[in-house]
């Protein structure tokens, strides 16, 4: 290990310094997930707006980051714009390997800079400049100018965020670098709340590592494991976007709104069909042999007769899905160019495809009409999409400020909720059945990814509620503590709990590798206890009547059963939460608001 | 003997693999600098990848920099590194034309010793050990041939 405690560096945008604090706690809070739940527990104001400028934006990873392949993540918490409750979103590209080598294992930012800046850390830097000159640029111009204006090329990581941060959009994503995301929940527009354009991490430092060949060996074991079988062939082959054409066979894929769960016209969108026609090359995340990151292209005629020119776009299951399934829009290369239009902008490409999915649905129905949306919205009208991306992103009107803000916000202004595909959030790619909605509904992340609800429909006949239940509880526990060490979720196969053990002994973590089971079981009442405290609900979850349509290849949905199913996981939430029994440190973390009151 | 090349660094996907493995089994270090092969993006993730490897002069210009002998003239091509008689003064990384030569914050150098440890960690077979003719068995002149 490098230490047995946490290097935390706080930076406050008020002042544009810095100072590294050590902090106990590795045995408890391990590290991700756990650390930044600990971290906003102490630093985090629950009753204040998610915009206070002396909320925490918190970046951690764990202690097997660097250390073994795929330990490539990082962990963001901050409060949310969109629901304004405690929210994490996780990120890959090189922003962990670059935290590791930045010798940090948390970067917390509170305050608010006085013009946009880019704030600059590295194990020997830490400077706050005044860009305010990138206030307004695209994703992709911020990170071609911030490029040659920083060093350590190829060894640092940018986060930047587009117009959608700046304003303050709860849709807007962290963009990381160019082809990554911290892409749900609005962590983009608290960067914009602080001024702060964009964040280089410059990962500059080297450690020594364990004596002894036990590390070693065990690298090797887990890289051969993951390079030499097929485990992780799903990724790095079609990629994710394989789930399309096979959810759209068993009828569990989201087509146009949710109106229907396949699509006779699928084969334009497939993963198979973009291997064919779109694909450029696969890169990946630093620390990850894998690749699973699939880049297309985007070729735009810009004059007669000859004249293209070429942009290369990042595709994965979920932005098809949004961009493609739920709009219709069923050519590969109309979605990339869907998908370049909401990169530019900064936006989170799964809640804006499903957002604008309903806004179609809704100028169909005639809720709204052309004097919110500003072009016709229609279904499988790609060039329309294009431009109400950037209506959405860039706030055009009012109609699109307030969409902006969530699917439902909208609907409760115009109607149309019983057809707002949202699921705590905008709904992700499955249309699996019962287990998954209310696993994403009431997920603590409202991902697909808090739990496996989506392959538990696909995999269980029965409906046992406490059977389906006691799953999602386990499969999150054990996901939680992936994501406090902090790996990437497509290695969960290989890092089994048996796994994990040996590679904390390896690396000098005995104690926590003796307890992985309650420090899992304590992060995961933790951030429990975080989302209810900032005013999460889960009995007063809705869930919208279109998904009480959706017909699978299990036939209907059981209201019953979905109803069953949300009042029993409601209630292990709130046992999980229960505040007599907190496992939230008490708080006794600097407070900065006197000093800027 | 061999070398390491890189020919086929188009395929590569930007894990750094190679690096970590270099620097974990080599210099044993938990880093992706401290290394004898390090890879940046060709201006912009867009763009690709490239790797800074040892292009394995011959003669070396860094050995001739060197002046404690430290590195050393490698036999094909290269060096030969004793770190006991580095005493850090940075002139094999000025010297280098092709910026091979890291030095970390002590000034301590990092540079490829043409082990080829890295190449089983390269998961798109973008680097591989190629045999160099040796000087006891070059043919005067020979070495000026090829492209």
């Amino acid at each position: 290990m490098i230490r047995d405690c946490f290097r935390v560096l706080k930076v406050d945008l008020y002042t544009g310094r810095g100072y590294i604090e050590e902090i106990e706690g590795r045995n408890t809070y391990a590290g991700g997930s756990g650390l930044a739940a600990f971290l906003f527990s102490q630093l985090g104001f629950l009753d204040r707006s998610w915009d206070d400028p002396e909320q925490p934006l918190i970046f951690t990873i764990g202690p097997l980051t660097g250390y073994f392949p795929l330990m490539s993540k990082v962990v963001c918490a901050f409060k949310s714009p969109y629901h304004d409750q405690y929210a994490e979103s996780h990120g890959g590209g090189r922003s962990a390997l670059s935290l590791r080598f930045a010798d940090l294992d948390a970067l917390v930012i509170t305050g608010k800079a006085k013009h946009p800046s880019c704030l600059v850390i590295g194990s020997r830097t830490l400077e706050l400049n005044d860009v305010h000159y990138l206030w307004g640029k695209t994703v992709q111009r911020t990170g071609q100018i911030l490029r040659q204006m920083a060093g350590g090329s190829g060894h640092r990581s940018i986060l930047r965020i587009g117009p959608a941060g700046e304003n303050r959009s709860a849709m807007a994503c962290i963009n990381v670098d160019t082809y990554r995301h911290f892409g749900r929940l609005g962590g983009g527009a608290v960067m914009g709340a602080k001024n702060l354009k964009a964040i280089v991490i410059v990962g500059d430092e080297s450690f020594d590592l364990p004596p002894g060949k036990e590390y070693t060996q065990l690298f090797q074991k887990i890289y051969q494991q993951l390079t030499e079988t097929s485990m992780m062939d799903k990724y790095h082959n079609l990629g994710t976007p394989i789930n399309v054409g096979v959810l759209n066979g068993i009828q569990a894929m989201p087509c146009r709104n949710l109106q229907r769960t396949s699509d006779e016209s699928i084969s334009g969108i497939t993963g198979e069909t973009f291997a064919d026609r779109a694909l450029l090359r696969n890169t990946a995340c630093a620390g990850c042999p894998v690749g699973c990151i699939h880049l297309g292209f985007v070729r735009e005629k810009f004059k007669e007769p000859n004249e293209y020119l070429y942009r290369q776009v990042t595709y994965d299951h979920e932005p098809i899905f949004a961009m493609g399934a739920m709009l219709s829009v069923l050519d590969a290369f109309q979605v990339l160019t869907l998908l370049e239009a909401s990169e530019k902008v900064g936006l989170d490409v799964m809640s804006a495809g499903v957002a604008l999915a309903w806004a179609t649905e809704a100028f169909e129905k005639g809720l709204i009409s052309e004097k919110e949306t500003l072009i016709p919205l229609k279904f499988g009208e790609a060039e329309a999409y294009s431009q109400a991306v950037k209506h959405l992103g860039t706030g055009a009107n009012d109609f699109y400020r307030l969409l902006a803000q969530g699917t439902l916000k909208a609907a409760e202004q115009y109607g149309g909720m019983e057809f707002a595909c949202v699921l705590g959030q905008e709904m992700a790619g499955y249309a699996t059945g019962e287990v998954f909605f209310i696993s994403q509904a009431l997920g603590l992340r409202h991902s697909h990814l808090d739990a496996g609800g989506y392959s538990y429909d696909q995999k269980q006949k029965g409906k046992d509620v406490a059977q389906a239940v006691e799953f999602l509880v386990q499969d999150e526990k054990a996901r939680v503590f992936l994501t406090s060490m902090v790996s990437c979720l497509f290695a969960r196969e290989v890092y089994q709990e048996d796994t994990l053990v040996d590679c904390l002994n390896a690396v000098g973590y005995q104690s926590l590798a003796e307890n992985v089971d309650s420090v899992s079981r304590r992060i995961q009442q933790m951030r429990w206890q975080m989302r209810i405290r900032t005013g999460f609900d889960p009995e007063s979850v809705k869930i919208p009547e279109r998904f009480k349509e959706v017909v699978t290849w299990r036939g209907a949905m059981d209201k019953n059963y979905l109803d069953s199913l949300q009042k029993v996981y409601t209630k292990r939430i709130l046992e999980m939460a229960k505040l007599e029994k907190s496992v939230l440190p008490r708080k006794e973390g600097i407070r900065k608001e006197d000093e800027h009151a | 003997m061999k070398i390491l090349s890189t020919p086929r660094m188009e395929r590569c996907i930007g894990c750094h693999s190679c690096s970590l493995a270099c620097a974990r089994l080599v210099y044993k270090h938990l880093s992706w600098n401290t290394a004898g092969i390090r890879i940046h993006s060709t201006g912009g993730l867009s763009t690709g990848f490239e790797a800074k490897p040892c292009l394995a002069c011959n003669p070396a210009p860094c050995a001739m920099a060197c002046p404690t002998g430290a590195f050393s003239q490698r036999n094909g091509g290269g060096v030969v590194v004793n770190k006991k008689l580095c005493i850090r003064c940075g002139a094999c990384a000025e010297t280098c034309p092709v910026d091979a030569i890291y030095l970390d914050s002590s000034g301590e150098p990092f540079v490829c010793i043409q082990c080829g440890r890295c190449v089983q960690f390269c998961p798109h077979d973008c680097l591989e050990m190629v045999e160099v003719p040796t000087h006891a068995t070059l043919d005067e002149g020979q070495k000026e041939v090829g492209v």
